[in-house]
């Protein structure tokens, strides 16, 4: 089982996303997160998917996706590609944690957007594997809730989806 | 010129070519029914008597014939009711065009009257769908809809039209066939060297031709390739008279039901070459176990097929008839005299088997003899169409064909039916003698059709293998289920289907020998009207041989011992 990212350009068009997502669930694919957002082209969309699973999968996947009328390309991005997620998260703290919590928000990057008595808002970007850390970092102070992006990706250089 | 919507829907089908629709009207469909009201010299509307046969008329109009078929409904139930025929289309890669009407714009979403999500429901059943919610874009959806339908891997699709879209006007500019956006790529130079290479180096090659080269017309080129390499050829259910009669490498179907000649030297051949074929699981049995020593080739339009259901040495994506006539032409010639002596062994064995059923079942009119008797009268290019069951293997058995095209039967997704629909369809676009072959369960299914035959005098011969049981479940009771026969017993229906086809004004003739057979299905071809011929057969007998599901070419079996029966 391996991790891999497949980015995806679609028609922007109403409907577009359902077809992606219930071909997934309809073939039967396990994801574990999807994006979707504008591009420099605006009639079309890009999904980013990351999966795990392996080669078969995988081949499987990309076919299945291509073969939607919707779909102009897919690729799967290099293992090096840039990966970035971002992360809302809600943290309870009290006088002795504040310190704690503020300081490793910092090495992390994250910046406070939100704070109250006893709650602040933290938002981290990075790489998944940063955010999966920076959340258990979290956990012993008590996290009230979160929400996360899931990833979007670009690959490294000048090439882009339409290169390759 | 500016024309109303459901004008420019129904000039952009006449454009396309289309001459035959199906369909059923209702309140947000009533425009483009007034609009085939105008121009009904130029399109034939069929009115059917359910949607779902309206689906499977324009399914089996395809089979026949390869051109798009149509079929029209209102919205809600409308929609719903062509579903079954949609996904029956969509199994067997039919291209088919569905349009439905919906409620206006402003009421979508409201849970108005007869209002549903027709292009949700169908997503996953359909090549493409389409919600037009604006007129600009309808004449341009139609035509993209009929280029999708039939270029690369064909499938049906939907376009669904709100009722103010069909109301409004807009200006309407006529344009024939829009070219493909997935236009047909050619194999790959190195795959197809490749492949020349494996067949090269073959002493055992097995042509398996599937639903994907069916249609194409290269039976006689399969024959003679075949010749040239020695080899011995197999079809799927789906591949069915894409080869023509009288060729003695033909070993007909293979797979769960397939003739044990085929399926056992597909086993045992060193070179399977795929043409247009998926692997299904009706066709392999258990993938761990099928063809293990066996090199494939697999040539497909669909790449997504390639390596799907078993992984294969060499995948061809692309025109099937550009590779198979590539392969075909650099292939270097030889005579494989060993692999054909065995196949007529393992041919031999096969006739020894059935010798030994017959001899068994004596005098009694066997669905063979059903199958034998309609090959022997039947009209040339007669269109043999099933339903779904026992019935349809015996026929896929049995049944020739004298040219590609002549059997539509639904395959992947086993419609039962299917039948009556499809025969419609198939003889309203040939023009040619249409014999349905079907069981009383499939027939029960949707008999209704029987008015749209005889209110349209479309002639039709159906046979019904009557039995008084679901055959093929009870053959599996039979075998799996310690007979335990739950729910397949129809006797107490007592339906008398002479009576009935009389009720629907059709001719009905009921049938307990060959030679009473022979008699009304000639006097049925005879009067070119719509007949029913209820023809008794025994509820015990089987499709054989038989791969058990999930089980391997080791576990076919070719006998039943069906003495001590159980009675219900």
């Amino acid at each position: 089982m391996n991790k891999f990212v497949i980015a995806v350009y679609v028609e922007n068009k109403f409907g577009v996303l359902t077809r992606v997502t219930s071909m997934f669930t309809r073939r039967g694919f396990n994801i574990d997160a999807l994006t979707v957002g504008e591009t420099e082209q605006p009639e079309y969309s890009r999904i980013t998917i990351s999966l795990s699973g392996d080669g078969y999968a995988r081949e499987q996947l990309i076919n299945q996706l291509r073969k939607l009328y919707n779909v102009k390309k897919v690729d799967v991005l290099e293992e090096d590609c840039i990966k970035r997620e971002l992360m809302l998260i809600k943290v309870k703290y009290d006088s002795d944690t504040r310190a704690d919590i503020l300081g490793a928000a910092d090495v992390y990057r994250g910046k406070v957007i939100d704070y109250t008595t006893n709650e602040m808002c933290i938002e981290v970007t990075g790489d998944p594997s940063k955010i999966d850390a920076f959340v258990k970092l979290m956990i012993p102070f008590g996290v009230i809730e979160m929400c996360r992006t899931g990833i979007v990706a670009l690959e490294r250089g000048n090439t882009t989806l339409f290169d390759n | 010129m500016k024309l109303t919507g459901a004008e420019i829907l129904v000039r952009s089908l006449i454009d396309q070519g289309v001459t035959d629709v199906f369909g059923y009207p209702g309140g947000q469909i009533i425009n483009v029914y007034d609009a085939l009201y105008k121009y009904k010299d130029e399109i034939n509307h069929i009115l059917t008597a359910h949607e779902q046969g309206a689906a499977h008329a324009a399914d089996g109009y395809s089979r026949a014939t390869g051109k798009v078929g149509v079929c029209i409904a209102t919205s809600g139930p409308g929609a719903t009711n062509l579903v079954t025929g949609i996904a029956t289309a969509m199994l067997d890669s039919i291209p088919m065009v569905a349009i439905t009407g919906n409620v206006p714009c402003a009421l979508i979403g409201k849970d108005s009257f007869q209002e549903i999500d027709i292009t949700g429901i169908t997503l996953p059943i359909t090549k493409h769908n389409y919600f037009v919610n604006k007129i600009e874009d309808l004449a341009d959806v139609i035509r993209e809809a009929f280029a999708i339908a039939k270029s690369g891997r064909p499938g049906p699709v939907l376009v669904d039209i709100p009722k103010d879209v069909q109301m409004g006007t807009y200006e309407y500019e006529p344009k024939g066939e829009v070219s493909p956006k997935m236009p047909l790529p050619k194999g790959k130079n190195e795959d197809l060297l490749e492949a020349v290479r494996l067949v090269n180096e073959a002493k055992r090659p097995y042509i398996y031709i599937g639903g994907g080269a069916a249609g194409l017309g290269l039976g006689r080129e399969i024959v003679n390739f075949a010749d040239k390499i020695g080899a011995v050829i197999g079809c799927t259910f789906m591949g069915l008279s894409a080869i023509p009669d009288g060729c003695d490498r033909f070993l007909g179907m293979q797979g769960m039901h397939g003739h044990y000649a085929s399926s056992m030297s597909q086993n045992e051949a060193d070179l399977i070459i795929g043409v247009g074929v998926r692997f299904s699981d009706r066709a392999t049995g258990n993938v761990g176990k099928f063809a293990k020593n066996t090199k494939i080739i697999q040539i497909d339009v669909d790449f997504a097929e390639i390596n799907k259901n078993v992984s294969v040495d060499c995948g061809i994506v692309g025109d099937v008839e550009h590779a198979f006539r590539f392969i075909a032409k650099e292939t270097e010639a030889k005579t494989n005299p060993e692999w054909f002596s065995r196949a007529m062994v393992l041919k031999a064995d096969e006739i020894r088997f059935e010798r030994k059923i017959e001899a068994a079942s004596g005098n009694k009119f066997t669905p063979k003899k059903v199958i034998e008797t309609i090959n022997d009268n039947k009209p040339p290019k007669t269109v043999i169409v099933t339903d779904v069951g026992q019935h349809q293997m015996w026929t896929a058995q049995y049944a020739k064909f004298d040219t590609t095209r002549r059997f539509v039967s639904s395959g992947g997704l086993g419609t039962m039916g299917f039948g009556l629909g499809a025969a419609i369809g198939a003889r309203v676009a040939t023009g040619d003698a249409t014999v349905l072959i079907t069981g009383d369960g499939s027939f029960g299914m949707n008999l209704n059709e029987l008015a749209t035959a005889v209110s349209h005098n479309i002639p039709l011969v159906i046979v019904i293998m009557n039995n008084g049981v679901l055959g093929m479940v009870r053959q599996w009771q039979t075998l799996f289920f310690g007979r335990r026969y739950s729910n397949t017993v129809l006797t107490e229906r007592k339906t008398d289907f002479v009576k009935l086809a009389e009720a629907f004004g059709a001719d009905g003739y009921r049938v307990f020998t060959k030679a009473e057979f022979e008699d009304a299905f000639n006097a049925a071809i005879k009067s070119g009207r719509v007949a029913v011929i209820d023809t008794i057969i025994d509820k015990d007998e089987f499709v054989l041989p038989m791969l058990p599901p999930g089980g391997s070419i080791d576990d076919i079996i070719t006998n039943i011992d069906t003495q001590g029966g159980a009675d219900e």
